[in-house]
């Protein structure tokens, strides 16, 4: 099937609606007698796995935020989680939740349900009335189960399941009927609800996104994902958030598993304002912002730099690729480029420039040192130390972050005291990081990292400009894979040229969107995604297009855990 | 800069508990002797330990005479008021065998797993979880952990190499988990059960149920993380019916009354000890009030990002970069680092010395084992490392002596904190790192 059918407007597809399905539906046929696909040009792909994540916090309360709205406070903290191959996302597949982590969801759990069960809220949220708020009611309980469980597992709850839930209900509120609380009486059916709720909201299958495949029709030897895992991996994607009702609704009736459904939803979800939240959490996982909520600058030295500013940091970045990559369709890479920002108060302080109150659109001026994310505070403070810039850590931010590379510890047992320059009175990094490069165990490596560095050190460790340092001229000339630049300006050019920029960002959303770092199988899959990216003039949404349509999204491998489902779909 | 004022809470914590606060240990709670409680038990075993980040300078560390009553030097100063509370080892190895040196992590693991982590690997079980499935089960947290640095990445204690045990690091949080709405104060007049703790109850052991048709959903290594969970789903329960039964009173016990003030964010070494003595206060009252029988503080990282304000180095790049003083010939400023941790150090052990128990203290009835990750500072060595062991185990161990492990295995103490603690297994750590004999120097 032609991935060029998928890019045809809806005018198009209206005019040749019914010639086209007669033609794929023949071609279809015939592809399914001889495993060919002619006009695809998405190479053969088996997928990727089948997993078993971790719900994010963010995600959680995304979540909790389309079930119950806006207004219930989900302040949600799970635990950190390690960053594996450029993202935290590629390790939710591995995370395990500890016993102090269920004690502490057990309590998010309880806030929630008591704010939904609130006597103002409950008007809202529960949607039927009881017959009696005193004790239990098994339809209005019946309802609520089925409508927000099906919601909160991404999946429709079986008749057996919600059965089980209501009988809790349906006891706990004859138990609470009538009993006090801190001097108020419980309703008993509200009460005995709110108990059932707090189970839903831990539940394995709300924490843990599982997810299942069954054989694909087209090919009965390979797997692929079902309905509603399909659906989730596309929410979590796209919207950070689980599936809302109208994709569940899709993946129950099957039609999410056609060529056109998956279209229509997908298309759905990419013009919805909720993929800005989507690629606000990729871009937040992608630039190591994670960080930020620990960012803290030597008062002393830095003291224009706040935990505000942290904030505000983050949020200019976090502006300026959404208003870029989505607001106005632009080429990714331009993003190193671009003088058009957004600016804050707290923000103007570091930047030096005037101060509007709250966000305003900001363009810095032709002759401004600033141009491109790499001159934006968030990237300069986070790859510095608290009293100073550090050029080892802002080259290896760029290589890792931006270009999917990986620079090397430091080897071990060095005797790090033939580092240990003599006189500590260098005025400027340049000749600070020259014992770098003079020892050969340690040049090997700082050679790809310092002269990245060094062209950035016109700003200082909080990320403020600055032309000297100790009262010496900083010289700011650097170096990128073969070109050569003095400053910032030239190194966001050189990064910009680099082939290896939109391929690492086609390798980091491939990754985020299906759950773990590609394995080397998938090189020909992310081939053919570069190729698309470029010939769609790098815009983001069309990339994000072409893998969630893509086979190599949703089709799973066939490992031997998975074998069990091919045997069980031919035995019956 | 309201922090934590010890009057308010003290008189918070009269407050709180109403007449019942009066001498520690009142004799009806106790047998003739005071060594244990009056139905019999024992007073309880507590485990804790300990960790910063990057060592000491050697010859300012490490004193010359072993045995009791050993010397102080600069970079121990502080100690004089513990030394006799704590059994300081010196000179032994991380030993890595054929394993990779990682920076800042080969040392403090194999402190506490016995085990030389292989590249690219995470820590297994570390000891205070070990501890915890012997000790763990009966109380309200099977173990507390918290940092003082306020990054909530920052532990030394792991389950297994992706599930990191993640620490408590705001004091007002960790106060709000301890001693907030779900406390339960054993020596309140009045027990008031939550009538919906039945009900929760019943919820969960629906839930439970499941775990069987679940787990076959998933493959093998998503198996042990979804059991995992269900573990911690029954320790959820555990806590469920532990709130349906009045507490035993316990007379040292008495709850701060009043929730502290939030320290700034900040990494300067006053804002961290300040955030690490609310922190123990918090602790070491949780373990008095039998809430938790293992406890585990971080004062650093191991890539310890401190900082003294306006020396623009924090402590692990200082560590790197700072030249040898010629005249005093070590780091000055490294070494103001490791000096303010050990200052740390000493108020942790005091926090526990300060509550009575039975007829000594607190710290008497508790071990706490503190690790770091290097042995030099300057040079990142993981041999020549050191160990602490404070406490006295419930009159197991001799405290107050300097042993020189002579490069053997670090793990030698853990291996000795293991058995002390009533882990009966014959050994402990893989290669050269695993032990089979306890010291027998700190035993009584």
């Amino acid at each position: 099937m032609s991935l060029d059918m998928g890019r045809s407007t809806p005018r198009f597809k209206q005019c040749f609606t019914s010639a086209f399905h007669r033609a794929v539906m023949g071609l279809l046929a015939l592809c399914a007698l001889t495993g060919c696909s002619p006009s695809d040009p998405e190479p053969t792909s088996s997928g990727t796995q089948l997993l078993t994540k971790l719900i994010t916090a963010e995600q959680y309360s995304n979540s909790l935020a389309y079930i119950f709205g806006p207004s219930i406070d989900t302040q949600v903290q799970f635990t950190p989680i390690v960053r594996n191959e450029g993202l935290l996302a590629n390790s939710l597949a591995t995370a395990g939740v500890s016993v102090g982590q269920v004690q502490t969801i057990q309590g998010i759990a309880a806030t929630v349900a008591s704010q939904v069960m609130d006597i103002e809220q409950r008007q809202y949220l529960v949607a039927c009335r009881p017959e009696s708020i005193d004790g239990p009611d098994e339809a209005c309980a019946t309802q609520f189960v089925s409508k927000v469980g099906r919601l909160l597992f991404r999946r429709a709850l079986i008749d057996d399941e919600i059965a089980v839930f209501v009988e809790q209900a349906s006891a706990a509120a004859e138990e609470l009927a009538g009993e006090e609380l801190n001097g108020e009486e419980l309703d008993g059916f509200y009460a005995g609800l709110e108990v059932v709720l707090e189970g839903l909201l831990i539940h394995p299958e709300v924490l843990f996104i599982i997810e299942s495949a069954e054989p694909d029709p087209s090919n009965p030897e390979q797997l692929r994902l079902d309905g509603y895992s399909l659906a989730s991996r596309l929410s979590f994607f796209l919207w950070n958030a689980s599936p809302d009702d109208e994709l569940l609704a899709a993946a129950e009736s099957g039609e999410l598993l056609t060529r056109d459904g998956i279209e229509r939803a997908v298309d759905r979800m990419l013009e919805s304002p909720r993929l800005v939240d989507g690629m606000r959490a990729f871009f937040d996982d992608m630039f190591v912002f994670n960080e930020i909520k620990t960012l803290v600058k030597d008062a002393t030295i830095y003291p224009g730099f706040t935990t505000v500013t942290a904030l505000d940091a983050q949020e200019q970045t976090l502006r300026t690729i959404i208003d870029h990559t989505l607001n106005k369709d632009k080429d990714y890479r331009d993003l190193f480029t671009s003088r058009s920002t957004f600016m804050s108060p707290a923000l103007a302080i570091v930047y030096g420039v005037p101060a509007q109150p709250g966000w305003a659109s900001y363009t810095f001026a032709e002759d401004s040192p600033r141009a491109g994310l790499l001159t934006q505070v968030s990237f300069l403070a986070l790859t510095s130390h608290p009293g100073r810039s550090s050029v080892t850590l802002r080259g290896m931010a760029l290589r890792e972050q931006f270009l999917c590379q990986t620079v090397p510890q430091p080897p071990p047992g060095i005797d790090f005291s033939v580092l240990t320059n003599p006189d500590a009175n260098y005025p400027t990094q340049r000749q600070r990081v020259a014992a770098h490069l003079e020892t050969p165990s340690c040049a090997g490596c700082h050679r790809i990292t310092d002269p990245i560095g060094l062209s950035l050190e016109q700003f200082d460790g909080a990320g403020g400009y600055r032309l000297t340092e100790n009262e010496a001229t900083i010289d700011a000339t650097g170096a990128l894979d073969g070109f050569e630049f003095d400053g910032a300006i030239g190194l966001g050019e050189a990064l910009r040229q680099n082939p290896e920029l939109p391929r690492c960002l086609v390798q980091r959303v491939y990754s985020y969107a299906t759950g773990g770092p590609p394995e080397i199988e998938a090189r020909p899959t992310l081939n053919y995604f570069n190729e698309e990216f470029a010939a769609q003039g790098y815009q983001l949404r069309n990339l994000l297009r072409t893998i969630v349509l893509s086979k190599a999204f949703s089709l799973i491998q066939n490992s031997p855990s998975e074998e069990r489902l091919l045997a069980a779909a031919s035995s019956d | 800069m309201s922090k934590w004022d010890r009057r308010r809470v003290m008189k918070g914590m009269v407050k709180g508990v109403g007449v019942t606060v009066a001498l520690p240990f009142l004799d009806y709670f106790l047998n003739g002797n005071g060594t244990a409680l009056a139905s019999g038990a024992p007073m309880p075993e507590r485990f804790g330990t300990w960790g910063y980040g990057l060592g000491g300078t050697r010859k300012l560390f490490v004193p010359q005479q072993t045995g009791p009553n050993y010397d102080l030097p600069e970079e121990l100063a502080s100690w004089a008021p513990i030394r006799d509370d704590v059994n300081l080892f010196t000179n032994g190895h991380a030993i890595r065998d054929a394993s990779p040196n990682g920076n800042h992590f080969t040392g403090w693991v194999v402190s506490r797993t016995g085990i030389a982590p292989e590249s690219g690997s995470g820590p297994s079980e570390t000891i205070d979880l070990t501890v915890a499935k012997q000790i763990g089960g009966a109380t309200r947290f099977t173990n507390l952990t918290a940092t003082a640095t306020a990054d909530a990445r920052d532990t030394y204690s792991y389950y297994n190499a992706s599930t990191p045990n993640a620490p408590e690091w705001s004091p007002l949080a960790f106060y709000q988990r301890l001693f907030g709405l779900d406390f339960q104060n054993p020596n309140a007049d009045e027990f008031q059960q939550d009538p919906r703790v039945i009900a929760r109850r019943s919820v969960l052991s629906g839930i439970m149920d499941q775990e069987r048709s679940l787990m076959e959903t998933v493959g093998v290594a998503d198996r042990e993380r979804l059991d995992q969970y269900f573990t911690g789903l029954r320790q959820l329960e555990r806590q469920f019916e532990q709130r349906l039964t009045k507490p035993e009173p316990i007379a040292s016990c008495m709850p701060p009354g009043e929730a502290p003030v939030d320290v700034a964010m900040d990494q300067s070494t006053d804002s961290i000890k300040l955030r690490h003595q609310m922190m123990a206060e918090l602790m070491a009252m949780a373990v008095a009030c039998d809430q938790t029988r293992v406890f585990n503080m971080t004062y650093s990282a191991a890539f310890s990002s401190t900082i003294k304000p306006g020396y623009e180095k924090p402590h692990h790049t200082c560590t790197h970069e700072e030249p040898v003083d010629e005249a005093l010939g070590y780091q000055l400023n490294a070494s103001y680092f490791t000096r303010r941790a050990m200052e740390s150090w000493v108020d942790f052990v005091e926090v526990f010395k300060k509550i009575p128990e039975g007829d000594g203290t607190l710290l008497d009835n508790v071990l706490i084992l503190g690790t770091t990750d290097v042995g030099n500072a300057r040079t990142h060595s993981i041999d020549g490392m050191s160990v602490f062991l404070a406490g006295r185990a419930g009159g197991k161990v001799k405290s107050g002596n300097h042993i020189d492990l002579n490069g053997g295995s670090v793990a030698q103490v853990g291996y000795t904190a293991l058995r002390l603690m009533g882990v009966d297994t014959p050994s402990w750590g893989t290669l050269s790192n695993e032990c089979s004999e306890v010291i027998s120097d700190v035993l009584v």
